[in-house]
């Protein structure tokens, strides 16, 4: 894909030539210790693992990541660029997945910003750095299907605002779909196979298992289709879209 | 070099839909600089985008240097460079950032790529302002660097949407002067296609060799700025300041009546007589201004002075005029409306 790694590089760049990188990662930084120490009681606890840490980040990305996705596109076709991005010499998909991935890796960044608490933990006690690493590479998959949920929300409109709510909504609807008291809700009109299926697409329950240690690879396949199917919707929007 | 075929575009379906672009053809060859005309929303931006790969066509084809936009879209766009309406840019960038992103993925690096920028940053003078974030430079720096980023790569066809829209007088005269210098620099080979559009006359006469008049989606004249004036019922026709003698009265006398009787005259336009203060120019009294109107575009001077000798009238001032472009343009444009209002109102 040739023009792939100039969008990347101009894509993430453009973070950290504006305040955005800093706001976004030091508020990430900020409400992940409020979570982990205040709310998950991490010292209380007296465990040496990490699991109230990761168990707040659907949370923390809900909001976060559509904060970040919301610009992807919306401001290219708000400020005209997208004219000028898409006459380039490159194929749209190499916008979409350039664009995509250095959004990916903006919030790969915030995430292993978050070295301090594994480096307490091991100071502390001896937690199973195997399971740790597989709440890391969960939530980067988990923080990879937010962001392709919002690359593609984020085409389909010039306002920045909207994408964002739309976003976080429909986030809020894929992370709580395994939840009982959603399940129950849909429980009484949908046939039993409709509700396994509507309970499959919860992020929350399969962040939950990768974040425990098992690394199942229907989980992670998961999260990679999701990503693949709506980085994909992405590149349809945009080309649909890209006139008005 | 650009060779449009019927080109056509819908947007939306069904009964809403618009037809933006309705059977255009072009042809466009090097060293041509051909100014896009038109009312606004008469199809030139949808037209170029179409060309450049940005929109795709309904129908018809648009080819660039033998290869066609819509089998090798990306193989269109590194022969073009494009400024889209308005010169979008990324404002957080530096314009140097931006130049380097644009050549990186115009597929240049290490030092032909920091040739590239110098000797267009060169060009079109923005040597100072490298480092600032584009946000905070003037329109007409903004323009420069988004004509800089569609000549990096020296391309053989250079697509402007209104490159000098907006700006001041000063700054326009120094983008048409870019503008003219890109089209005779051959430097790659025998020389570039520049299409620009515009709705300002006077940048077709000052940069474009041919002029293309569009509205409503269709051609109405392709022809070079001489041959559009020359359709302007204005094209020969004589203006002239007279001094009028005077009647027993003592009132001036009305020369207008006289000079309708000349040979080829159509419209005698009357400006009417004024009265001057005498100064070191010339005598004090009446002046009396005309615009002879020639049938057919008959040159009509040899007529004109040779009565006003026999009469004995002194010319102060006298001029031939080459044609207006914006009578052509008006005319063309809202004869066509005209129409479309009078087929609207038969078949209601």
């Amino acid at each position: 894909m040739k023009g792939l790694l100039p969008v990347f590089r101009r894509e993430l760049s453009g973070y950290f030539t504006t305040p955005v990188a800093l706001v976004f990662i030091v508020i990430f930084l900020f409400l992940a210790g409020v979570f982990t120490f205040q709310l998950g009681g991490f010292f209380e606890r007296g465990q040496a693992d990490l699991v109230v840490f990761f168990n707040f980040h659907p949370w923390l990305y809900l909001f976060l990541i559509p904060a970040v996705s919301m610009r992807l596109w919306a401001e290219e076709r708000k400020t005209g660029t997208i004219e000028l991005l898409l006459t380039l010499p490159i194929s749209l998909s190499a916008a979409v997945v350039g664009k995509f991935l250095a959004a990916w890796a903006f919030t790969g960044i915030a995430l292993a910003l978050t070295f301090p608490i594994w480096i307490t933990t091991n100071y502390l006690g001896n937690p199973d750095n195997g399971v740790i690493f597989a709440g890391y590479l969960g939530s980067l998959l988990m923080a990879g299907a937010f962001l392709a949920i919002g690359s593609c929300i984020s085409a389909t409109t010039k306002s920045q605002v909207i994408a964002f709510i739309v976003s976080v909504v429909i986030c809020l609807l894929f992370m709580l779909a395994g939840l009982k008291e959603v399940q129950s809700f849909v429980s009484g009109w949908l046939p039993p196979e409709a509700l396994r299926v509507v309970g499959s697409f919860s992020f929350l329950s399969r962040f939950d298992a990768i974040s425990k240690g098992v690394l199942d690879l229907r989980d992670m396949l998961f999260f990679g289709s999701i990503i693949v199917v709506f980085v994909a919707a992405t590149g349809v929007v945009v080309n649909m879209k890209k006139a008005e | 070099m650009i060779s449009i075929r019927n080109i056509s575009k819908r947007y939306g379906t069904g009964s809403r839909s618009i037809l933006a672009v309705d059977g255009v053809s072009l042809e466009v060859g090097a060293g041509e600089v051909l100014g896009f005309l038109g009312p606004n929303g008469a199809g030139k931006s949808t037209t170029m985008k179409m060309v450049t790969g940005f929109l795709t066509p309904t129908s018809g084809s648009a080819v660039v240097c033998g290869r066609d936009v819509v089998d090798d879209p990306v193989g269109v766009k590194s022969l073009i460079g494009y400024l889209p309406e308005g010169a979008p840019n990324y404002p957080d960038m530096t314009p140097a950032a931006f130049l380097d992103f644009i050549a990186q993925i115009r597929g240049f690096s290490g030092a032909e790529k920091r040739r590239r920028i110098e000797a267009v940053e060169e060009r079109v003078h923005i040597g100072g302002v490298m480092r600032q974030p584009i946000e905070t430079l003037s329109k007409g720096f903004k323009r420069r660097v988004g004509l800089a980023q569609a000549m990096l790569h020296e391309p053989p066809v250079l697509i402007l949407d209104e490159p000098t829209d907006g700006l001041d007088p000063n700054q326009k005269h120094e983008v048409r002067n870019v503008i003219r210098e890109l089209a005779s620099r051959g430097d790659v080979n025998s020389g570039r296609a520049v299409v620009l559009s515009t709705h300002i006359l006077e940048e077709v006469e000052a940069v474009c060799t041919r002029a293309v008049i569009i509205a409503r989606g269709k051609v109405l004249v392709d022809g070079t700025p001489a041959q559009l004036r020359s359709m302007s019922k204005y094209h020969n026709a004589v203006t002239l300041t007279l001094i009028p003698p005077l009647t027993s009265a003592g009132e001036p006398l009305n020369l207008a009546r006289e000079l309708a009787t000349i040979k080829w005259v159509a419209d005698v336009e009357d400006q009417g007589v004024r009265h001057v203060p005498v100064s070191p120019a010339g005598p004090g009294g009446p002046r009396q201004t005309c615009t002879l109107v020639p049938k057919g575009g008959r040159p009509l001077l040899a007529d004109v002075t040779s009565l006003a000798k026999s009469k004995g009238w002194t010319i102060e001032t006298i001029a031939v005029e080459g044609g207006r472009l914006d009578d052509v343009f008006r005319e063309m444009t809202t004869r066509d409306q005209g129409r479309e209002a009078m087929k609207a109102g038969g078949a209601a």
